[in-house]
């Protein structure tokens, strides 16, 4: 081919490019667009599969919409309007019905469910799938422990289509817990033919494949930077989702996401950073729903076992040398529930999180410092995790501002993600600020994990008190009795004596923020703050 | 050639080594203990235990080095547990994201910084001299992720020209045939030109920014190497023999003077796989260098000694490379090797 042949060639084809191409291109992906949802959020999946070992947060999004549970919850509305699951009732979902007796739980399966490769589910891969999640030990042999759910003999195929759930003992959380992530149920039979003697389980397989038999399954994963699923269109657990494809693109910078979501290349921007949400809410092209999340606060937490956070006093006193006012409005930019400012340490209900009564008095402060006989101060560091440093910086330097007023000089000292836990267990850290929630939303699950002598990871504090765990050993069992009147009396106990103790000062609640184009509906707040697929629509 | 080249290689395999020991040593001494961390948030003591069994981390320093160095002996780099995949093929799949990327933000450069610095240096002290200079100097200045994100900023969310800043391709391509692993390459090859106008869109700005970036040393050291060469007595000579202006400065003085602007495209192209990292993260660009942040935030050890020896391995190759290169521009480089 000579030069003027080449060129006549490229141009004619730049010429039908440009002309069929836009025509194409239109007509297929308006079509395509509007049964796709396109979502970004700033990480993925390292696995598919919440029995794996450190699946990360993304992933457990993945879990839940790939996999069927037993049942789930009904919604509700919070005050916004918008919409949220409801803690107190459970709907169907593999399950059809479900009889409840004294020490056990009888189950019917749907007879016409059936996994993404079109085999029928059956009890026996629900009796499976617990023994897994049981066995395989890390976070879903916690986390179904949580619920009293802890041996294989506790799960009975009773026939194809009966599963029963055998009680070690009363314990109010076990029906909440089978409607967390973790029990999901997955394809026995297919996982079996990729086990091996070193993984009896087929964790290996299950880490990039989705064998379940939820809504949606995987159908193109590029790790760190894209999950394509697919609806599964024989799914029989609910109404069968609108969105055909969800795509979803990591776009690890904050201020990309807010331009794609912005310009409306994406639909639904997830979990969103303060600012960028307080922005665009004020903008008004957009439609944000911000939701508080359920069980959690941000803290600042005090080691209880050294001094000088071992007296009571000094953290009464650190109590009130806190700017609360200025954190949410500087750190938070307004989107936060605050937790400060109740009329006294005296709580009237057993919500929780609620308000204390402490709020920003120098002078109180003060006061107090010098009855513990520190009215010079000490010197001390407070410590938090670099990977949400987002918050927790700027909160760490209005802390250490305000603290110097009292007389106590912080050194703040930063801490990365992949070490901070390892701190955390080692349980020296003299003052930290740092995040938890709940899956469960109950008060005494709380204070279980963070206020109890047992001493779990979460007692950041290392907080131990004989009363207090008589407080909450109680709530527990009157939970699980149904004595509401003894619960009700615990509950408040033990939050008035985590406030009037204060080993660690609640700052405020948190909110989860997505943003999404006008044309999306029906996104619903989760306790496992990721994102329902099965909802959501578009028009 | 081949025996220099053998000479080269075996000098190399030393360093290569040498990086080995190294990584292993410090992926181990950096703080961040990856048991803790995959233990996920409810760790027991005992749960801890069981994860740093099964990772073998419970072994001593010497039996996990003896232990890595058989699994690469065999190619195995080992799994990440951040992305699930083995590093092998995370690598191999991200490799030519950056590689695609890096090597067109170089060109770019090169198109736009050679001619530059010749001009420079012809017409020192003219206006094109001040231009390049000011051009260096902000490019130098300018922190990739900056100039990464006003890019995005003014061309894509102000102006609408360019395409969402989403990767090596918009949503609704699919890839083209896997040939070479470049996209640009590959949807010529499968003669999919729509795929191929997707993703040079796609490709603009990044590489944009790692030119922007990559233009004042290559401008600075042609300019200042033609300013030498065209000092010299046989440059003189050829002016006073009445060759033609174009022909001493192109094929008298430039030629002369690439040699070391050869050694700082060397050196830039290793800048610009550093930069990558950074150009990456705006760009949401599956490429090797997110891939190895990623790995360090989780203290996932075996992608990080898998990316740091994967980068060793291509500054060998690419300081060969050049090397050659030398040979072929200067005769008499070969002969003293």
């Amino acid at each position: 081919m000579n030069r003027r042949e080449f060129l006549k060639s490229t141009t004619a084809i730049a010429a039908t490019t440009a002309v069929s191409a836009p025509a194409v291109m239109s007509s297929a992906s308006a079509q395509a667009r509007n049964e796709t949802l396109l979502v970004i959020r700033e990480e993925g999946p390292n696995n598919f599969d919440i029995h794996g070992v450190g699946t990360n947060r993304p992933g457990y999004e993945v879990s839940w919409n790939c996999y069927d549970r037993l049942m789930s919850h009904g919604v509700k509305k919070f005050p916004d309007g918008s919409d949220s699951y409801d803690r107190d009732t459970f709907t169907p979902e593999l399950a059809e019905e479900w009889t409840k007796g004294d020490m056990s739980m009888t189950f019917k399966l749907r007879k016409d469910a059936t996994f993404h490769d079109g085999t029928p589910v059956t009890a026996k891969d629900v009796k499976w799938s617990f023994d897994r999640a049981v066995t395989v030990g890390g976070f879903p042999t916690f986390q179904m422990k949580a619920g009293s759910l802890e041996k294989p003999e506790q799960f009975v195929a009773v026939d194809d289509h009966t599963f029963r759930v055998d009680f070690i003992r009363k314990d109010k959380l076990t029906v909440p817990d089978l409607a967390v992530v973790v029990p999901g149920v997955y394809n026995s039979e297919l996982i079996k033919k990729h086990a091996t003697e070193k993984d009896p389980w087929g964790l290996e397989y299950t880490k990039t494949n989705t064998a379940g038999g939820g809504a949606y399954k995987v159908t193109r994963f590029q790790a760190g930077s894209e999950v394509v699923y697919e609806r599964h269109d024989n799914w029989k657990s609910g109404k069968l989702p609108q969105i055909r494809r969800v795509i979803w693109r990591v776009v690890p910078s904050a201020g990309n996401r807010r331009a794609l979501i912005e310009r409306g290349d994406a639909d639904l921007s997830f979990d969103m950073p303060n600012k960028d949400f307080a922005e665009l809410k004020q903008a008004g092209k957009l439609q944000m729903v911000s939701s508080p999340v359920g069980n959690a606060c941000w803290y600042l937490g005090m080691n209880c076992k050294n001094p000088p956070f071992n007296n009571m006093k000094v953290r009464q006193a650190v109590a009130y040398a806190i700017p609360y006012q200025k954190i949410l409005d500087a750190v938070m930019y307004g989107v936060a529930n605050p937790l400060y400012g109740a009329k006294s340490n005296t709580v009237s209900t057993t919500a929780w999180p609620q308000p204390h009564g402490y709020s920003a008095d120098i002078a109180k402060a003060k006061a107090l410092m010098a009855e513990a006989g520190m009215a010079n101060g000490f010197e001390t560091t407070l410590s938090f995790n670099v990977g949400e440093g987002v918050v927790s910086e700027p909160l760490a330097i209005l802390v250490q501002e305000s603290l110097a007023q009292i007389g106590i000089k912080t050194t703040i000292n930063k801490i990365t993600g992949a070490n901070f836990r390892n701190e955390l267990l080692k349980k020296e850290l003299p003052m930290i600020i740092n995040v938890f929630g709940g899956w469960l939303d109950y008060p005494e699950y709380f204070f279980f994990w963070c206020y109890h002598g047992q001493n779990a990871v979460f007692n950041t504090m290392s907080y131990q008190d004989k009363d207090m765990d008589a407080l909450i050993d109680g709530a527990r069992k009157a939970a699980a009795e149904g004595d509401n009147a003894t619960y009700e009396k615990d509950v408040k106990g033990f939050i008035d004596k985590a406030f009037a103790e204060v080993p660690r000062i609640p700052l405020f609640q948190p909110y989860l923020n997505v943003a999404m184009q006008k044309n999306v509906s029906g996104y619903r707040y989760w306790f496992h703050r990721q994102l329902d697929y099965r909802t959501l629509a578009k028009a | 050639m081949l025996r220099q080249i053998g000479k080269r290689l075996s000098i190399a395999i030393p360093s290569v080594i040498g990086v080995i020991i190294v990584t292993f040593l410090l992926t181990r001494v950096l703080p961040g203990d990856p048991a803790v961390y995959f233990a996920g948030p409810a760790a027991t003591p005992q749960a801890i235990e069981e994860i740093r069994k099964s990772l073998g981390l419970d072994k001593s320093m010497p039996e996990q080095f003896v232990r890595y160095v058989k699994d690469l002996s065999t190619g195995n780099f080992g799994n990440s547990l951040t992305t699930g995949q083995s590093v092998a093929s995370d690598i191999a799949s991200r490799l030519p994201a950056s590689a695609e990327l890096t090597l067109l933000g170089l060109l770019i450069s090169i198109l736009i910084a050679v001619p530059l610095g010749i001009v420079a240096a012809v017409k020192q002290g003219s206006v094109i001299d001040h231009a390049c200079r000011i051009v260096a100097t902000a490019g130098v200045s300018l922190p990739v992720f900056f100039t990464g994100l006003i890019l995005v900023y003014v061309f894509y969310f102000r102006l609408g020209w360019s395409p969402a800043p989403l990767g090596r391709l918009d949503i609704f391509y699919s890839a083209p045939p896997h040939v070479t692993g470049f996209y640009l390459i590959d949807s010529l090859l499968a003669g999919q030109f729509e795929t191929f106008r997707a993703a040079l869109s796609q490709l603009i700005l990044p590489a944009a920014t790692l030119a922007i970036f990559s233009l004042a040393p290559i401008t600075r050291m042609t300019r200042a190497s033609m300013l030498a060469v065209l000092a010299s007595d046989f440059v003189r000579t050829a002016r006073a023999s009445g060759l033609s202006p174009r022909a001493v400065i192109i094929t008298y003085a430039f030629r002369n003077a690439m040699l070391p602007v050869i050694t700082t495209l060397g050196m830039v192209f290793s800048f610009l796989l550093g930069a990558n990292v950074l150009v990456e993260k705006v760009f949401a660009w599956p490429g090797i260098g997110s891939y190895a942040i990623e790995a360090l935030i989780a203290s996932d050890f075996a992608p990080v000694q898998g990316f740091v020896l994967t980068m060793a391995i291509m500054y060998v190759l690419l300081n060969l490379m050049i090397d050659m290169l030398y040979g072929v521009i200067d005769p008499r480089v070969r002969l003293e090797g």
